[in-house]
């Protein structure tokens, strides 16, 4: 793209705010209710980073793989692709993300998780549980109605999020790449339609690589998987 | 060989009495589709073509999946325009769903005899340009486009020859490139200049008025059309001057409202032929398709109002 310097972000806005809220709110709607399954999904993604043990990694790696395909499948593909000829390529990168997460976490078993033993740790927590809860409440006290706002499992922020936190608590700064890019395309997203949280989820993908980065060696080696 | 002359004149004939059939169920089907008197329009310089001065833009707008609700929503919107007497309608590839919507709008709408479709090709490497005009031309529901612009002169090298040949074989009637925001305006001249276009797109506006340099005195000498794209800036012009009233002399251009008023200025240069401004709302197409009707500003009224935005 040739003056590449005189595009702005809202100049890659093809749709309204109000398109892309009602898009997510019928996708919402059309799911109902595996809100609630992947929501229980992401409490055992919480306590298996909090508690750790023996198959915790595994067990959080596999949850959060099968996720970031849903959420590639049933949010990029198939919904948001009707509004952005982009989502395919964003499709393509959570179904990459799912199979490192698969290939480091559930086949190598070179997770760490739990239980939490500093601040760097609790950080990791309060991210995951900020996914869970924290987004949905943000977007209601932002005025959306329920179907709008983010959920775990099912939009991409608050998936992008709980992994972010997993994986800070892993120390897995190499995994965190892809859920760190994503979480700036959506700010970017998010900012160009003017929205209040646009700077969340780039600026908490941005600490908590940071943070994975600075401390990467400071969690005990991996304990055997067998 | 008699009996095939006789066979295809009386196919001829049956073929005539269909079209005139058919032509005469579309008028009793959409009266309202008729031009209203008095409608402002520019003859397109390489054809004699006469076109509404005010287009309907598709970018963002008509963006809107498969939501059934917004669709209908822009289909009211296609129906209050060419009810008003529209015709061009402007839309991309790289628009996400707006082709889809506009095409599902027309067949609902019965295919308004009035349409001029314009669209754009924005694909690289441009071999691939035909294949990404077939799926263009097949979301729209049309049998062929009237206008094909090389989008934001995307691989215009390759698209242009393509397209050339296009209308050389009577698969399409216009021809033209498009450039937003000021963007490699030298190319676009080089382009005017060098290659037997019909059709060119810019932004122009009060407040965006590089265009008024080259481009359009260009286009004059050329025997181009202009389309303008970006009336409003997206919006944020009329949300910088909205909050300052109407200047007195709005009356005399009988502009009710400062979208009016900036469309008044867009139209009245004598080097456009047409603004695309882009909406969501039925009363908005009227208002816009309104400046089409009443006077349009002389040079000094221009002025007056380039003075007041740029006051404001």
């Amino acid at each position: 793209m040739s003056e590449w310097w005189t595009y702005t972000l809202a100049d890659f806005l093809l749709f309204s705010p109000q398109t892309y809220l009602r898009l997510v709110e019928g996708y919402q709607r059309d799911v109902w209710p595996v809100q609630i399954p992947t929501l229980v999904l992401g409490v055992v993604v919480a306590l298996a980073a909090l508690r750790g043990g023996r198959s915790a990694g595994r067990i959080a790696a596999l949850i959060l793989a099968v996720l970031w395909i849903a959420v590639a499948w049933a949010f990029h593909l198939e919904r948001y692709a009707t509004i952005n000829w982009a989502a395919p390529y964003f499709a393509a990168a959570f179904v990459v993300q799912a199979v490192w997460m698969l290939a480091t976490g559930f086949v190598r078993n070179g997770w760490n998780l739990g239980p939490p033993r500093g601040t760097v740790d609790w950080i990791a927590i309060a991210l995951i549980v900020f996914a869970l809860a924290g987004e949905p409440l943000l977007g209601r006290a932002l005025g959306r109605a329920w179907p709008q706002v983010e959920v775990f499992g099912i939009t991409p922020d608050a998936t992008a999020l709980a992994t972010l936190g997993t994986l800070l608590m892993a120390r897995q700064p190499g995994s965190m790449a892809l859920p760190a890019l994503w979480c700036a395309v959506s700010g970017a997203l998010l900012w160009a339609m003017e929205a209040p949280d646009a700077l969340v989820p780039p600026v908490a993908a941005l600490a908590a690589l940071a943070l994975a980065l600075a401390t990467r060696r400071r969690r005990p080696p991996q304990r055997p998987a067998w | 060989m008699l009996q095939r002359t006789v066979v295809d004149a009386a196919r001829r004939r049956l073929l005539r009495a269909l079209a005139a059939g058919g032509i005469a169920t579309t008028l009793r089907a959409m009266p309202a589709f008729a031009q209203p008197a008095g409608l402002i329009t520019r003859p397109i310089p390489s054809s004699g073509e006469a076109l509404p001065v005010i287009g309907l833009g598709s970018w963002i707008t008509f963006n809107v999946g498969n939501d059934r609700a917004a669709r209908d929503g822009c289909m009211e919107v296609m129906r209050a325009f060419f009810a008003a007497g529209g015709r061009m309608i402007d839309s991309s590839p790289m628009y996400g769903s707006s082709q889809d919507v506009i095409g599902d709008g027309l067949e609902r709408l019965g295919k308004p005899a009035r349409l001029f479709s314009a669209d754009k090709v924005w694909i690289a490497p441009g071999t691939r340009g035909p294949a990404q005009i077939e799926r263009s031309r097949q979301f729209w529901r049309v049998p062929r486009f009237d206008l094909l612009q090389v989008h934001n002169l995307l691989a215009w090298e390759e698209h242009l020859p393509t397209l050339l040949a296009m209308k050389s074989a009577g698969r399409l009637r216009y021809v033209g490139i498009t450039t937003s925001e000021g963007r490699r305006h030298s190319d676009v001249e080089r382009i005017m200049r060098a290659h037997p276009i019909d059709f060119v797109q810019v932004s122009y506006n009060v407040a965006d008025r590089e265009v008024e340099a080259r481009i359009l005195p260009l286009a004059r000498d050329r025997g181009i059309a202009v389309i303008v794209n970006r009336p409003f800036r997206e919006g944020a012009l009329l949300k910088a001057v909205q909050r300052r009233p109407l200047p007195p002399f709005a009356a005399e251009m009988q502009a009710g409202s400062w979208a009016q008023l900036i469309l008044k200025f867009i139209v009245s240069h004598p080097a456009v032929t047409c603004a695309i401004p882009a909406t969501t709302r039925v009363d908005h197409v009227r208002e816009n398709m309104a400046v089409a009707l009443g006077p349009l500003p002389d040079a000094a009224l221009r002025r007056r109002l380039i003075e007041h935005v740029e006051r404001a």
